[in-house]
């Protein structure tokens, strides 16, 4: 834990009626940064979202804020404000009694009261909605509303669980740039739950790839989307071909029954690993010029590129290429040493 | 299908007719000048007059509110709660509480009304105290109001966004706090239909408040006996004073119900 | 942190105990009693010298409610095709008498039934009558049909509501006639209207003792009248009378358990 920490959990188990949830997790998380805790659903990254908040108490391990354990402190005690799935806004309020509503408990006086709710709005970009009942506004709309509501009481961390789900593409496209905006402008931490691998990419500065009640993987969009330590985060970021491979010696590596150079060393001679290749990372070439050749199996247009399924020795490769081959072609592959990435084995 | 042809028209004419001519007849022979139910003689207001210095009908009435109001309102708070209880238990145990409350609904009123007054006499003889009257039928009436209540709290309490009051405790709400600003405005709406519903079930009520009053008299009770002697044309001008209130306020809460339905259809 | 709260239930199951289950409780107790309070159960077996009032109850409530059913099917289902606005009013129509106290509905009857009543005086004008219509087991039918038709309207205009103008067209379409559509389409998918409205028609009509008295004089007598006497009229014995309430009770959980039947029957077969 270093001073920069603002949140660290620490052997975090949950369980449902006896099925574990969490297993044990531990993170740390720095304060001001944009953290993105990504995985499929299940995986029990919002779970440990309302630890955090609070709504949850963890059958043990602990939680610390600053430092300062706040396990048992219920969420009305805690610098934590939430953005909850499907905005959780209330009906019988207006916008601006919606936003309001913290302060208010906090007994905030009248005057300053009304100055932080309207420039909380201006920052929303919902001046002018403030008389307007949250039910007649859009998802986008209800989404800033929700958001101004948790920042106006100045929390030192703000929790999203999938805030954009709700949302349409294009506005979802939209409203994270404006979250990573309204980020930098109140200059907090942001935790943020989501399944979308493209959205936690774009946004993050730290993405925790979670799986299982475990964090698989802690790194910068950069670091996991380029080196991932397994076969899970390979194929979970982004679309991959994973394979077997045999570690020769360093800066070689055999798989589908060719020898490869690559970057990596330090793994034992002979050493079991998994590879993976990103399909647009694999040049297509004349089938006598290839490290390897296959059979193209099916060419769809994906618009930007081509996506191609390349049958080689019995094993299907996914590739992208701006030229579309025939089906029935044969092909040549090369796969450059820094396109190719080496994992541990996962333990099953 | 939205055209409907000479011969519906002709049904739903007949079926309509069927339920209101008896009703329309008692409202023209209201404004009789005879006691005859046959021959209209010529017009009087006489019989309203009358009804209104009817002491007997008047008590009744007196009686017939407070025991509406007092059980509405006990019934509406009591089956609050209890939906509030019932939501965080489990499966089983919430069935359970379920089906017997809803006894009183599906019972027949006979039975209900007979086996509360059982309870009644057994209770005074062990106490030998007169309760006959205003306690009981106020026990009756919350009984069988409770049902209703619970009836419409509890599936807005499903339906609402359990995360509302998460959000709630996370604005910094105590859990007491969070109940009186988010939970309870939520549940509003039902509530009070709840306790409207109690009070027109009360008001009405006379097969159960027959069994439970001992001499009492509440409005239907009253009705009934006036019935008995058969010739009464105070009871048209009654019944269609009856007629002409209900019919206002129907008339009240569907006009504001479709100006509302007419503003949302503006918003969206 | 959940909503922790089970306790604040407490008196409301408190009471539930003492006004619901207790009473019931009651009515078996004295059921099988005597006066002296010893087990007994000659209440029951005397009850055999009223089977022709219990065949008679089950009989009228049952005549009513196959008559209601029969005239409300039809109107529940040209009001679930009206266009919205006008649904509401007729809704409203058939609602509102509901909310006249069902005795100045039944006196409503009794005047116009009478012998010298307004009905008669209109036949008169064609030379018909004067009928004997008040005090007989038509008129308590009638008074069953006209207070209780809305509660068959109701659930059956609910769930019409619901079926879907297409699934109609869709019948048509494939060749089914008007009572095929009727047969093959409506009616499967209107029975839990159907059940529900059943059981809304035949419970209470079985069960009245106001209907029975005001229009089917002194010599129609029902169950209702028969429970009515043992508590507040002048045979005045709480045993019997609580027979009776049993036996009563019996005969409306057949009947919702056949309907129940008829319910799940359709589920399982699969029609919807």
């Amino acid at each position: 834990m270093d001073n920069n920490t603002i949140i660290a959990l620490k052997n975090i188990v949950v369980d449902f009626d006896g099925e574990a949830v969490l297993n044990g997790l531990s993170l740390d998380i720095h304060d001001k940064e944009f953290v993105t805790l990504l995985g499929p659903s299940g995986c029990g990254k919002t779970t440990t979202l309302r630890v955090i908040g609070g709504f949850l108490e963890p059958k043990s391990g602990n939680v610390f804020f600053n430092a300062k354990d706040i396990t048992h402190l219920p969420p009305y005690k805690r610098q934590v404000n939430t953005v909850f799935q499907k905005y959780a806004l209330f009906p019988h309020l207006n916008v601006y009694e919606n936003v309001a509503f913290g302060l208010r408990l906090r007994k905030v006086d009248e005057k300053e009261l009304k100055t932080r709710v309207l420039e909380m709005l201006e920052m929303v970009g919902l001046r002018g909605f403030e008389r307007r009942n949250p039910v007649t506004l859009s998802g986008g709309q209800q989404q800033r509303v929700a958001i101004a509501r948790a920042l106006v009481n100045h929390p030192k961390v703000l929790l999203l669980d999938e805030p954009l789900g709700a949302l349409d593409l294009k506005l979802r496209k939209e409203m994270q740039g404006e979250l990573k905006r309204i980020q930098q402008n109140a200059d907090i931490t942001f935790i943020y739950v989501t399944h979308d691998q493209e959205e936690a990419l774009t946004m993050s500065d730290t993405v925790v790839v979670m799986n299982g009640g475990y964090i698989q993987q802690i790194g910068s969009p950069v670091d996991i989307y380029n080196e991932p330590e397994n076969a899970f985060v390979a194929d979970f970021i982004g679309e991959s071909n994973i394979l077997s491979a045999v570690m020769e010696r360093d800066f070689s590596v055999e798989f589908a029954g060719h020898q490869f150079t690559c970057v990596d060393k330090g793994f034992a001679k002979r050493a079991l690993v998994d590879v993976v290749v990103r399909p647009e990372d694999i040049q297509v070439v004349p089938a006598i010029q290839g490290q390897l050749s296959g059979v193209v199996k099916s060419v769809i247009f994906k618009g930007v590129h081509y996506e191609m399924i390349v049958e080689q020795a019995g094993t299907d490769w996914k590739i992208h290429s701006t030229q579309a081959q025939q089906p029935g072609q044969i092909i040549g592959m090369n796969i450059g040493p820094d396109e190719i990435h080496i994992m541990h084995k996962m333990e099953d | 299908m939205k055209k409907m042809g000479a011969f519906s028209k002709l049904y739903l004419v007949l079926i309509f007719s069927f339920m209101y001519l008896p009703i329309a007849v008692m409202a023209v022979f209201s404004f009789n000048q005879s006691k005859s139910r046959t021959l209209f003689t010529g017009f009087t207001l006489g019989w309203y007059q009358s009804l209104f210095h009817n002491d007997m009908i008047l008590s009744a009435l007196g009686l017939s509110l407070v025991i509406a109001l007092v059980s509405s309102v006990i019934a509406t708070v009591l089956g609050t709660m209890a939906s509030i209880g019932i939501y965080s238990m489990r499966r089983t145990v919430r069935g359970v509480i379920m089906n017997v409350s809803y006894m009183p609904v599906i019972n027949p009123e006979i039975i209900t009304g007979v086996s509360m007054m059982l309870l009644f006499v057994v209770v005074k003889n062990s106490i030998h105290l007169q309760i006959f009257g205003i306690p009981t039928l106020l026990v009756a009436h919350i009984t069988f109001n409770l049902p209703y209540v619970i009836f419409n709290v509890s599936p807005k309490l499903r339906q609402m966004d359990i995360r509302m009051w998460e959000a709630a405790l996370d604005l910094g709400c105590t859990p007491i706090q969070a109940f009186f600003k988010v939970v309870l405005p939520e549940l509003m709406p039902a509530i009070l239909s709840s306790f409207l519903i109690c009070l027109t079930y009360s008001i009405d009520d006379f097969i159960i408040s027959y069994f439970t009053s001992g001499t009492m008299q509440t409005l239907p009770i009253a009705i009934y006996s006036m019935t008995r002697k058969k010739v009464s044309p105070e009871i048209n001008a009654l019944s269609t004073i009856l007629f002409v209130v209900i019919f206002t306020i129907i008339l009240l809460i569907n006009a504001k119900d479709s100006r509302n339905e007419k503003k949302n259809a503006v918003r969206i | 942190m959940k909503l922790k709260s089970k306790i604040i239930a407490a008196p409301y199951l408190v009471w539930m105990t003492a006004f619901i289950i207790a009473p019931l409780l009651m009515v078996l107790y004295f059921a099988f009693t005597d006066k002296a309070g010893s087990f007994t159960l000659e209440n029951l077996s005397g009850l055999s010298q009223y089977t022709p009032v219990f065949v008679r109850s089950i009989l009228l409530a049952a005549i009513a409610t196959v008559i209601c059913l029969v005239l409300a099917y039809p109107l529940s289902f040209m009001l679930s095709r009206l266009r919205e606005g006008k649904q509401r009013i007729m809704l409203m129509l058939v609602m509102l008498p509901m909310w006249m106290n069902f005795l100045l509905r039944t006196y409503a009857w009794m005047t116009l039934l009478e012998r010298n009543g307004l009905i008669n005086r209109f036949l008169g004008l064609f030379g018909i009558g004067p009928l004997n219509m008040i005090n007989t087991q038509g008129a308590v039918v009638l008074g069953m049909v006209y207070n209780y038709l809305p509660y068959m309207i109701l659930p059956l205009y609910t769930i019409m509501v619901k079926i879907d103008d297409s699934l109609i067209e869709a019948a048509q379409d494939l060749g089914a006639g008007r009572v095929h559509t009727l047969t093959k389409v409506l009616l499967p998918l209107s029975v839990p209207g159907i059940t529900t409205g059943i059981t809304m028609v035949f419970v209470p009509s079985i069960s009245t003792f106001i209907i029975s008295r005001m229009l089917g004089g002194g010599s129609n007598l029902l169950i209702g009248d028969l429970i009515e006497l043992q508590f507040l009229g002048n045979s005045y014995n709480y045993n019997l009378g609580s027979a009776m309430s049993l036996v009563l009770m019996v005969v409306v959980l057949l009947c919702m358990s056949f309907t129940n039947q008829l319910d799940n029957e359709n589920k399982e077969g699969g029609v919807v």
